[in-house]
């Protein structure tokens, strides 16, 4: 189709579509006023039955375990499909793949960027490790806290050192802790069995209210997805690094 | 009553979407497919609001406090992961086209046809 | 026993992250074993729960997470015998392609083994959930592997843009999925399919309601590739390596299908179902308009994958049109027709990579007589291309006449026409292609040659000889194809199972109270076997004439020739809709959900 066909095409559509949004949404209940039943009764009783004072932790790990045992499988399947996607090609290993624009030098890291991003690093895993811990108990949790974590590892290469980067955090260390991770989710689900209960069935003590070892299975899930996404996220940065920094890296080397 | 959210929503839809329609960058449209997972986000937390709640983690308020809907948010964050790893995905295939076809402009890419 | 249905999808997620481990060891058939080894696992976990559910649905609350006084905690799958049969199907298939993947690829590492399983898994729990959200989540994991193994050969740039082109509109399908998925949820406040019905149920179907049935189905639509939402799947299905094309062609396509049926009668049909003619109307519609436009598309092909793409897409139509007449009849039928059409697209498929494996080349003018040594493979074209035309007694034949009849119960007297064409059409693009490669019948076409020589390369090509792992499973699925029109109790089980789909009052109870009522006695529907022979026979006479016609174009009168060539140019307009372009296709899924809605808007006024 044309550009001009194209647009008259869309915009037909999202007339038509907005029509629909309008009267589905008009249906809705009025903003901010009626709860929903399932969100309140799973507000009322977590903290009962799980031990677990973030209700939202306690839905996504627990209550509703599953779906988020396939969300870490689609994170984990799209980090292996990306690995198959940006494999080196036959042609890539014969003719190098060169710098689009040559005069391009990069630029030298400043000793404030260097020393401060460096400086960064400590705090940042300390941080991402705090949110991991209390997931169950404060906002945070696995997700939240493995991007933390996969940050601390980024500043490393923020910082100027890709090479470090890569020696710190190498792929197939990354790979594999990431399918460990993947592989750990299943395997409390499993365990839930094997205790008795049903996949995915609470197995652990519930503790006391507050603590850090409280809530059963959660921490240790929070702990498993952690791990998943900070590597998940390492490798996916260093996957397209690797297409952009390639080319410099033999220079260096 | 305030229908603003909904209406972000539906605007927010419709706005990546026309931003895909008229892409002419593969990066571009990825980043408007995101735009249109938003207002997912958007549509989800606004169903689960309430005036006068708070967020739904009872480290130092009251059991009985008003909390907002706590199933909306675990299904946002899921959708927001499955956000990521899909632009990541496609992002994937962005590059590998550019580096096949030497172009990202979706105009010039002509291989799959009739 | 009581804890299958969680294995039907730890197991193969479980398989795969191991497998991770399999790649950085880099032995290549130590991961060919453990990958066939727990694809075969699925089918056994998948088989045992559709003899179990025959008995009566299998509710299996994850976490232990028991409804408390009818609300539903956690998630639940609710497992009927349409859902295990096709988790069945999937997993069945996965296991055949993983062993021909044996020897197909040379230079595989195990990522190509652990996203097909991951792909296995998430086909798995969208049948066999009862979570609407959870079934979101199914089709995203579906989605993300799928889209990874269509890209797989990236050294081409056909393949990544097919990729792209799947993932962009399936990930928009999804986007239209969770919307009406919210919708529903601001309305009922609740996610579980029984108790979405049991809220739904009695109320008045306003617009919400419309609006989030409208946004779901239009979302399953995308999967299905229903016209104007098909743009995608013959770019995706043509690129995909062979083994994965019977994953994609023979389950994937269908389980949007099945979604929809899904969500219409445990969700919607308690509020919409007085209104179910005008739903049918619509529903049917689309499927025939599909199914005839993809007939014709298929038959311009000359890429053999490109023409069973079309040919899914088509048949898909078929399934729609049997889906949407809301009847159990009607059900009935298409799972017969989906088992039985499965069967035969995998034939081909697995077809299309043994002459890839050997020639390096799937397309019918490069091939041309080329295939007089594998007289073998020309019965599997042949068998295949009949199974399309739906030839008695190929299973196929059975699933369309059951759909026939029930159609023209409903008053959709001239719907057995729109079958023949769309079967036998189908059915005659592959057997000319047969007659030219094998019987070297027809024009060579020397022409395009050199252009596009050496496309589909995902197999090294010229090997003298084709390896034994990858005839048999091709030959099993063709012996296969025969089994469910020769089965007698396969029609009557599939017919009870529709049955009880669309019982929603027991389904309800049995997720939310955990009570299964008895089955109903099944009334016995007279069928007459004899129309659907006839019309078996017609369309499979049709197929085979058409595609001699085909073959011996050059010689036709001239005078046929001419009065055929206004057609051409309304085929061309036809073929340069399918532009490639990503933009082109958003744009037609854009007005395609809006006239969709304002379909079912008119319908359910």
């Amino acid at each position: 189709m044309s550009r001009r066909g194209r647009l008259f095409v869309f915009v037909a559509g999202a007339l038509g579509i907005s029509a629909l949004f309008v009267w589905g949404f008009s249906g809705l209940p009025d903003f901010g006023v009626q709860p929903s039943v399932y969100g309140e009764q799973l507000s009322e009783r977590a903290v009962d039955e799980r031990h677990a004072t973030n209700v939202v932790a306690a839905t996504t790990f627990d209550y509703r375990g599953l779906d988020t045992m396939i969300e870490e499988f689609i994170l984990f399947s799209a980090v292996i499909g990306i690995l198959l996607l940006l494999r080196a090609q036959r042609d890539e290993e014969e003719d190098a793949p060169h710098d689009m624009a040559e005069s391009r030098r990069p630029l030298p890291t400043s000793d404030a960027v260097r020393v401060f991003g460096l400086g960064l690093i400590g705090p940042t895993i300390l941080f991402g490790t705090y949110v991991v811990a209390h997931g169950h108990l404060t906002p945070g949790g696995g997700f939240q806290g493995g991007v933390v974590l996969a940050s601390g590892l980024l500043l490393v290469y923020l910082a100027g050192e890709f090479l470090s980067f890569e020696r710190l955090a190498p792929e197939k260390l990354m790979e594999a802790t990431e399918a460990v991770a993947a592989w750990t989710y299943v395997a409390v689900g499993l365990a839930g069995l094997v205790a008795g209960g049903l996949f995915l069935t609470n197995f652990l003590p519930l503790g006391r209210i507050g603590d850090v070892f409280s809530a059963g299975m959660i921490p240790l899930i929070n702990v498993a997805v952690a791990l998943e996404v900070a590597a998940a996220f390492v490798l996916l940065s260093d996957e397209f690094l690797e297409q952009a920094v390639l080319v410099r890296k033999r220079d260096r080397s | 009553m305030t229908v603003l959210p909904y209406v972000v929503a539906a605007w927010l839809f419709l706005i990546g979407l026309y931003g895909i329609v008229t892409s002419r960058n593969l990066i571009h449209l990825v980043t408007c497919l995101a735009v249109t997972q938003s207002s997912t986000y958007l549509l989800l937390l606004a169903i689960g609001y309430q005036e006068d709640a708070t967020a739904p983690i009872f480290g130092d308020i009251p059991m009985d406090a008003e909390v907002v809907d706590p199933v909306v948010q675990a299904m946002t964050l899921t959708d927001g992961v499955v956000s990521v790893t899909v632009s990541a995905l496609l992002l994937a295939l962005a590059v590998q086209t550019h580096k096949r076809a030497g172009t990202l402009d979706p105009n010039a890419l002509r291989a799959l046809r009739g | 026993m009581t804890e299958l249905p969680a294995l039907a999808v730890a197991v193969p997620l479980a398989g795969a992250a191991a497998l991770v481990g399999g790649t950085l060891l880099k032995r290549r058939r130590l991961i060919d074993a453990v990958a066939v080894a727990v694809a075969a696992g699925v089918t056994v976990i998948c088989a045992l729960l559709l003899v179990e559910s025959t008995r009566g649905p299998i509710v299996y609350w994850f976490g232990g997470w028991e409804p408390d006084n009818g609300l539903a905690l956690g998630i639940s799958f609710a497992i009927d015998p349409i859902g295990a049969g096709l988790a069945l199907l999937a997993a069945g298939l996965a296991t055949a392609a993983l062993v021909f993947s044996w020897r197909y690829f040379d230079a595989i590492g195990g990522l190509y083994h652990v996203l097909l399983l991951v792909f296995l898994a998430g086909m798995v729990g969208f049948t066999l959930t009862g979570d609407l959200f959870n079934m979101f989540v199914f089709f995203e994991l579906m989605g993300v592997s799928a889209f990874a193994l269509t890209g797989y050969k990236v050294e081409e740039s056909e393949p990544l843009q097919g990729a792209l082109n799947f993932g962009v509109t399936n990930v928009i399908g999804a986007f239209l999925i969770l919307t009406g998925l919210a919708l529903l949820y601001g309305r009922t406040g609740v996610l579980n399919l029984a108790q979405l019905g049991a809220a739904l149920q009695g109320t008045e179907a306003d617009g919400l309601v419309v609006v989030a049935f409208v946004l779901l189905v239009a979302g399953f639509f995308i999967k299905s590739a229903m016209v104007p939402f098909h743009f995608w799947l013959a770019d995706a299905y043509a690129v995909a390596p062979a083994p994965v094309c019977v994953l994609l062609s023979a389950v994937m396509s269908e389980l949007g299908i099945y979604a929809i049926a899904r969500v219409y009668w445990s969700v919607f049909e308690g509020a919409l179902g007085g209104q179910a003619p005008g739903i049918r109307v619509v529903i049917v519609g689309i499927g025939v308009v599909t199914a005839l436009i993809a007939a014709v598309m298929c038959f311009l092909q000359r890429r053999l994958k490109r023409i069973l793409a079309f040919a899914t897409m088509s048949h898909a139509g078929l399934f729609v049109v049997g889906v949407g007449l809301l009847t159990p009849a009607g059900l009935g039928g298409t799972a017969v027709y989906v088992v039985a059409d499965a069967l035969v697209k995998a034939t081909l498929f697995l077809a299309i990579g043994i002459l890839l494996h050997r020639y390096g080349s799937g397309d019918e003018y490069h091939l041309h007589g080329r295939g007089r040594e594998l007289p073998w493979a020309g019965l599997l074209f042949v068998i295949g291309g009949l199974g399309l035309a739906g030839l008695p007694p190929l299973g196929t034949s059975l699933g369309k006449s059951l759909i026939q009849q029930e159609a023209a119960l409903l008053g959709y007297s001239w719907m057995p026409a729109v079958f023949m064409v769309a079967s036998a059409v189908t059915g005659a693009a592959v057997l000319r292609a047969a007659g030219r490669i094998f019987l070297g019948r027809g024009t060579r076409d020397d022409s395009v040659r050199t252009e596009d020589e050496d496309e589909e390369t995902e197999t090294s090509g010229g090997e003298g000889r084709t390896p034994l792992v990858m005839v048999v499973p091709a030959a099993l699925f063709a012996l296969l194809s025969f089994a469910p029109g020769l089965i007698p109790a396969f029609e009557h089980s599939t017919t009870e199972a529709a049955h009880r789909f669309q019982d929603r009052q027991a389904y309800q109870s049995a997720v939310l109270q955990g009570v299964s009522p008895p089955l109903p006695a099944l009334v016995e529907q007279s069928s007459s076997p004899l129309k659907g022979l006839v019309s078996g026979v017609v369309s499979g006479v049709l197929a085979i004439g058409l595609a001699l016609a085909a073959l011996s174009w050059g010689r036709l009168p001239l005078a046929l020739r001419r009065a055929a060539s206004p057609l051409a140019r309304v085929l061309s307009g036809l073929r340069n809709l399918h532009s490639g372009h990503i933009g082109d296709y958003v744009a037609w899924l854009t007005a395609g959900l809006a006239a969709l809605g304002g379909m079912f808007a008119l319908a359910l006024r």
